[in-house]
């Protein structure tokens, strides 16, 4: 039987419908919350967010982090900002503009109810974080400051230096942290889930493995939250921390949750090449230095002599010369695609040339040394640090990555996904940025989910269930989730492989990256159609995984991981074969204008593909929901 | 390329390695001929090598906590020669790069160092007692949905850079492994510093003090201003926050007593 989709987006005008909705849900008393066990998977911004909030309210709530720390999430690492559409200053921004704009960013591939829900609670954001002292740049008369960020043309970005995402997470971190401390929160650090639990079609509980003791347990309750990040490290290289993994949402998609948009990636154009094999993951520089950076590669692929050596005539500035309208301020996609371009020509710099210059000599010359430094030291100095160059001497050498993956569990305009008591929060479901993110948003999103959409939509399901007590953990649902968990574990152990989970990490990586990175074309895919399945046949068969069960063990922790990207990537692929067009972050290379943008088939493709695990020895059924905009009219972008 | 660099030149390190199998394990120094090192690898990436290497010869890899590597998430931390991250100021570990060090060199990894960090494995150690400390008081308590409009509250640049300072701290624990005494004013103190000069945190301002201190007594040793903690920080927390610190215990104390006199 196939799964039907419904978005449950409520009636009525678009400025009206999350008012509606929230009159129209059901409510659970105040004294009755405590009734209610909701498990919380992941402690960034959507998890933290959504533990404390939840807590606040009344219910019990159990928080799980694979990290010692909550406060270890991977939020922590954004550095730009977040969008709110508080019109401070005074520069024509709404609600109504932020919703236009963030649907236009995604390439018209994302459910317009949602999106304009995100900008309405983006204002409630903003404000709830800063009573809890995030210290976001202020003005010298003490009001917010705020900045612009790609794809607005209105000031609308919120920022605490270049730590954003630490300041917000470390606020939510501590909204939870005085709920723990008040018993609402019962926190589960070093727990990784390797299953979730699902009886008569419902999500009752999860299944975790102590990271430090290796004990296996069950955990019950009356829903299951997914807050657990994105799959960009299906890549093996991204900007991405090392431990991020889709394992809790694939392995939710294994109990029938349908996993959308796979094929949706975004990658960033201004990160540090890699620099040998061992690399092991790739470090985002801000995009703000393409504000005074000259991008170019040398005309002459042999040509050997220093960058400062080279003359302008030998230069290639290949976005000045194809886009004089926006130069090297295109967009992320069209950056990315145009540095790959040249890379591939044989024109790439550096000692794997690899790269393109990102170069600030003529800034430098025009502003001075110290007006560079002091506006862009710091990031100066990381490259340096990296790299061994020193960039106000050399220009950088950068190279696009994986950076956020806007594809992810399918969720209704509730955050549940098509498994009744399983929802999907944040970068783990797919719903809000549609084919491509615009800057700023991942924060927004995150924390709208967490802080302002869940803690209402979830009493709509838990209603009903009043005095129904969880799924007891000794039932055969979770004796038989728990004894396959061991046997995965077991299996791993008994074998005497050959190769290290990395190896294997890595050759699925470049596959990935080669046949379904940033640009995509149908034999490349299929030829990772045939490549995957072999290398995952030849990982089951020949990974090498040392040590025990009973104690902390990292190639255990990961060898669960990439079996699971393993997977992943394959659906991936196989949903980039399927989307016909180009939009966003995928980009068909058989589907562009003759200018070499993005084309896309709205005719075909204005739907959100969600794919229903069939079993292990079966392809995925793609279900899907149908995208209607009846406020937003779709339009070719051009930045030319 | 710029002068001074040597892409693709490699290192011969002599390493002394922690190993350690569990918490209540005795543990020793494996010694390691580390061969053809890239100077362009992290030191991450160094271990990572040693480790595919060690992997090679059926040896179990060395466990190291780590994860963000761009020196923000605050996990990675080890002793580089006595020193908590290594040579280099205001870097983390996964910041510090292998061109730091010279071939031939004798370079010592150990874990951090306290009783309140105990070693869970190798190179790994257990900072739970940190959460503690946030969790007795470390927040402003602002139930989801109650906050006024966040321009309701102005606050001079100069207060929210001060915060800002203070709130950098990524809670990686160099401050207590490089304390004499494993003492922990300097996290602390960074807590405290970012959420009592904002107005929004004078509510709970002398309730916290005196509750984070406490705690932090509890599982920390006491400070006796070394100033070892902020050499070590890769944020560079200031030394002035636990001066901070020290004049608002002091004075929750007294406030604290004379509110518990009134009821």
């Amino acid at each position: 039987m196939s799964v039907v989709l419904d978005a449950k987006v409520p009636d009525g005008p678009i400025a009206e419908k999350w008012d509606n909705h929230k009159f129209s849900v059901k409510l659970v008393n105040p004294a009755n919350k405590r009734r209610f066990k909701i498990l919380v998977v992941g402690t960034g911004l959507a998890g933290a967010s959504a533990a404390a909030s939840l807590a606040e309210l009344g219910y019990k709530v159990e928080a799980f982090t694979f990290h010692d720390s909550p406060r270890r999430a991977h939020s922590i690492a954004a550095q730009g900002g977040i969008n709110a559409a508080k019109n401070y200053r005074n520069d024509g921004d709404s609600v109504y503009r932020l919703f236009y704009d963030t649907v236009k960013g995604g390439d018209y591939r994302s459910r317009e109810a949602n999106v304009y829900r995100l900008a309405q609670v983006s204002l409630n954001i903003i404000d709830q974080c800063a009573a809890q002292g995030v210290p976001f740049a202020r003005e010298y008369g003490g009001l917010l400051a705020n900045r612009s960020f790609g794809g607005a043309q209105v000031s609308r970005t919120f920022y605490a230096r270049g730590q954003t995402g630490q300041q917000l997470l470390l606020g939510a971190y501590q909204a939870m942290a005085a709920q723990i401390a008040a018993g609402g929160v019962t926190l589960h650090n070093r727990a990784d889930v390797l299953d979730i639990v699902v009886k008569d079609g419902e999500a009752c509980g999860i299944v975790t493995r102590d990271l430090l003791t290796g004990e296996v347990r069950a955990h019950s309750g009356h829903a299951v939250v997914l807050a657990t990040g994105g799959y960009g490290n299906v890549y093996y290289l991204s900007t991405n921390a090392m431990n991020c993994n889709v394992t809790a949402a694939w392995r939710a998609h294994r109990r029938g949750a349908t996993f959308a948009n796979p094929c949706y990636t975004q990658i960033h154009p201004t990160c540090i090449p890699a620099s040998d094999e061992f690399q092991s993951k790739l470090t985002l520089m801000s995009e703000s230095l393409r504000n005074d950076g000259r991008i170019w590669v040398p005309r002459n692929s042999d040509d050997a002599r220093a960058a400062a050596d080279i003359g302008d005539a030998d230069r290639y500035y290949f976005l000045e010369e194809k886009y004089p309208a926006f130069g090297n301020l295109v967009p992320r996609d069209v950056a990315s695609r145009n540095a790959k371009t040249v890379v591939d020509q044989g024109l790439g710099v550096g000692p794997l040339r690899n790269g393109v210059y990102l170069d600030f000599a003529d800034v430098i010359a025009r502003d001075g040394e110290s007006l560079v430094r002091e506006k862009y030291g710091n990031l100066f100095d990381m490259y340096e640090r990296i790299t061994g160059e020193d960039p106000y001497r050399s220009p950088m050498r950068i190279y696009p990555a994986t950076h956020y993956t806007m594809g992810g569990l399918w969720v209704d305009y509730n955050l549940m996904t098509n498994v009744p008591g399983l929802y999907a929060l944040g970068e783990c479901n797919f719903s809000d940025h549609g084919a491509n993110r615009l800057g700023a948003s991942a924060l927004m999103q995150g924390l709208a989910d967490g802080y302002f959409v869940l803690p209402y939509t979830i009493g709509d399901y838990l209603a009903p269930k009043l005095g129904t007590a969880p799924v007891p953990v000794d039932d055969p649902a979770f004796t038989a989730a728990v004894a396959e968990v061991d046997d995965r574990t077991r299996r791993w152990l008994a074998k005497r492989g050959t190769k290290s989970v990395d190896h294997y990490h890595r050759e699925l990586g470049k596959i990935v990256w080669e046949y379904c990175g940033m640009a995509r074309n149908r034999t490349g895919l299929e030829k990772a159609l045939t490549e995957i399945p072999a290398l995952r046949e030849e990982f089951r068969a020949n990974v090498k995984v040392l040590g025990s069960a009973d104690t902390t063990n990292q190639a255990l922790e990961q060898v669960n991981r990439v079996d699971d990207f393993m997977e992943m990537a394959e659906l991936k692929v196989r949903d980039a074969l399927h989307r016909e067009e180009s939009c966003g972050g995928h980009f068909r290379e058989e589907h562009q204008t003759p200018e070499g943008e993005a084309l896309r088939d709205d005719e075909n493709f204005a739907y959100v593909a969600a794919w229903d695990w069939q079993g292990a020895d079966r392809p995925q059924e793609l279900v899907k929901e149908p995208l209607e905009f009846e406020n937003v009219k779709l339009t070719q972008r051009s930045y030319k | 390329m710029s002068a001074g660099n040597r892409h693709g030149a490699k290192l011969r390190l002599k390493l002394r390695i922690w190993r350690q199998a569990g918490p209540d394990e005795p543990g020793r120094f494996l010694d390691i001929d580390a061969h053809d090192i890239p100077e362009d690898c992290s030191f991450l990436e160094m271990l990572d090598i040693v480790n595919e290497r060690l992997i090679e010869d059926d040896i179990e890899p060395i466990t190291f906590a780590h994860d963000c590597r761009e020196g923000i998430c605050g996990t990675c931390g080890v002793m580089i020669n006595g020193r908590p991250h290594g040579p280099e100021s205001a870097t983390a570990t996964c910041q510090l790069h292998m061109r730091k060090f010279r071939d031939g060199d004798e370079i010592v990894i150990e874990p951090f160092r306290a009783a309140s960090f105990p070693v869970v494995k190798d190179l790994m150690v257990d900072r739970r007692a940190f959460d503690r400390i946030i969790e007795s008081g470390g927040f402003i308590s602002v139930p989801t949905g109650t906050a006024p409009d966040a321009n309701e509250i102005p606050i001079p640049k100069d207060v929210a850079d001060f915060a800002m300072d203070a709130a950098a701290c990524i809670g990686c624990g160099a401050c207590v492994a490089a304390c004499p005494n494993s003492a922990a004013q300097l996290f602390t103190a960074a807590k405290l510093g970012h959420l009592s000069v904002l107005p929004q945190g004078q509510p709970e301002r002398w309730r916290r003090a005196e509750a984070m201190v406490e705690t932090m007594e509890s599982f920390f040793g006491s400070c006796t201003n070394h100033g070892e903690c902020s050499e070590a920080c890769p944020k560079e927390i200031s030394l002035d926050f636990i001066a901070v610190l020290n004049r608002d215990y002091l004075k929750a104390k007294v406030k604290n007593r004379r509110l518990a006199s009134q009821t």
